[in-house]
């Protein structure tokens, strides 16, 4: 379960773009989770909510928003957008393992589906994002 | 964080994942086909031999091949609270031909950039004396990532006594000075007759001369087997190359 380190990523990030803030207290972390890395979404909300809160006061009582991105891929050879079910990638075995891993890996396996090429963007859905936060200071007028 | 825009969370948890790392180290060659990947295996062989504990990244994401120096298998690392990296002959291991095995990784800057900083975040380095990072030819995206990303690191530079070879260590060691890397030393490798290039280019950059390591004809039949490796003029002349 790499999730809990993915998840860990995402919270100390919000910690320190609180301390930017001047944030005391984060009441609300908006999250992206790309279609690409295929993470186990239970178990990394299950990191966010249950077991690393406790790492900061300032996560007391944090709420979590979070969304799902779907993958596109652009061809830099032929230009042809394409989502992840026409890119060739082999499910539940070891491409997707590895793409679940390092989701850069797709360029090992994912081809366009118009010319072959191995060779394109991934535009949208790769990966985990941290979108925004909300929260207070308790400098902040009540 | 700024109104709209994202940001990627990854960078924040490499500090902590190396936090139990006393020192990383950078295996580089300005030039390919030094021996970086030769040097780099063997010298994590040659610590771990000597009862450090010691850690091997293959940075060389498009050509990795220590897995083959080293003769190392194929196969998913574990997956608790992030990835465990293989632990082989003495050395805790990532390479990415551990999860492709023989397909070749067609990788632009941007997608070797979020490689790394994938790997870096998720990858549990535990207590370790020295990483060591078999770094890519050259000083392109990935090499500058790793400066960017790893404060600690320290250069460990391979050249040999070819013209094109010194040529371009000149021009790294003078990079690599002006972003003020710090640098362990020069060592060549492949090292035949009286040549000196190597060594007097160390001793112009005012850098750590680290030896030579002789040019071993019969050094790619060790490749792969460890027993072999450690018979070699590599290992003997590696095992002492990082100062204390």
């Amino acid at each position: 379960m790499h999730e809990l380190a993915l998840a860990d990523s995402v919270l100390k990030a919000a910690l320190s773009a609180a301390d930017d803030a001047g944030m005391d207290r984060i009441d609300r972390i908006v999250v992206k989770i790309g279609e690409l890395q295929q993470i186990e979404r239970e178990l990394f909300e299950f990191s966010l909510t249950t077991v690393l809160p406790a790492m900061d006061d300032r996560l007391a009582g944090v709420q979590f928003d979070l969304s799902e991105e779907l993958v596109r891929f652009e061809c830099r050879s032929c230009g042809t957008d394409y989502g992840r079910d026409d890119a060739g990638i082999e499910g539940d075995g070891d491409q997707d393992e590895a793409i679940h891993f390092i989701p850069e890996l797709s360029h090992a396996f994912a081809r366009c589906p118009s010319c072959g090429s191995p060779d394109f963007e991934i535009r949208a859905g790769r990966g985990i994002t941290l979108e925004r936060i909300e929260g207070s200071s308790e400098d902040d007028p009540g | 964080m700024i109104p709209g825009k994202s940001i990627d969370p990854r960078s924040f948890a490499i500090e902590d994942r190396l936090a139990g790392v006393s020192r990383i180290v950078g295996v580089s060659g300005s030039k390919g086909g030094v021996g970086r990947s030769i040097i780099s295996s063997t010298l994590a062989l040659a610590l771990a031999d000597q009862g450090k504990r010691v850690g091997l990244f293959d940075l060389d994401f498009t050509s990795p091949s220590d897995h083959v120096v080293l003769g190392v298998e194929r196969g998913f690392p574990d997956e608790e609270f992030g990835i465990d990296p293989h632990f082989v002959h003495g050395i805790h291991m990532v390479s990415v031909a551990f999860f492709t095995g023989d397909t070749a990784v067609p990788l632009r800057g941007d997608a070797a950039t979020n490689a790394l900083l994938e790997l870096l975040a998720i990858t549990r380095w535990g207590d370790l004396d020295v990483l060591v990072l078999d770094m890519p030819p050259g000083l392109g995206d990935t090499n500058l990532d790793v400066i960017q990303l790893l404060p600690r690191l320290e250069f460990l530079l391979i050249g040999n006594g070819s013209k094109v070879v010194i040529d371009s260590v000149r021009r790294g060691l003078d990079l690599l000075t002006e972003l003020d890397v710090p640098m362990i030393g020069l060592l060549e490798n492949m090292h035949r007759g009286d040549e000196r290039a190597v060594e007097s280019l160390a001793l112009a950059a005012g850098v750590p001369f680290l030896g030579s390591v002789p040019y071993d004809r019969d050094l790619e039949d060790a490749l792969g087997d460890v027993d072999r490796l450690r018979a070699s003029a590599v290992y003997s002349a590696v095992g002492d190359v990082l100062p204390a």
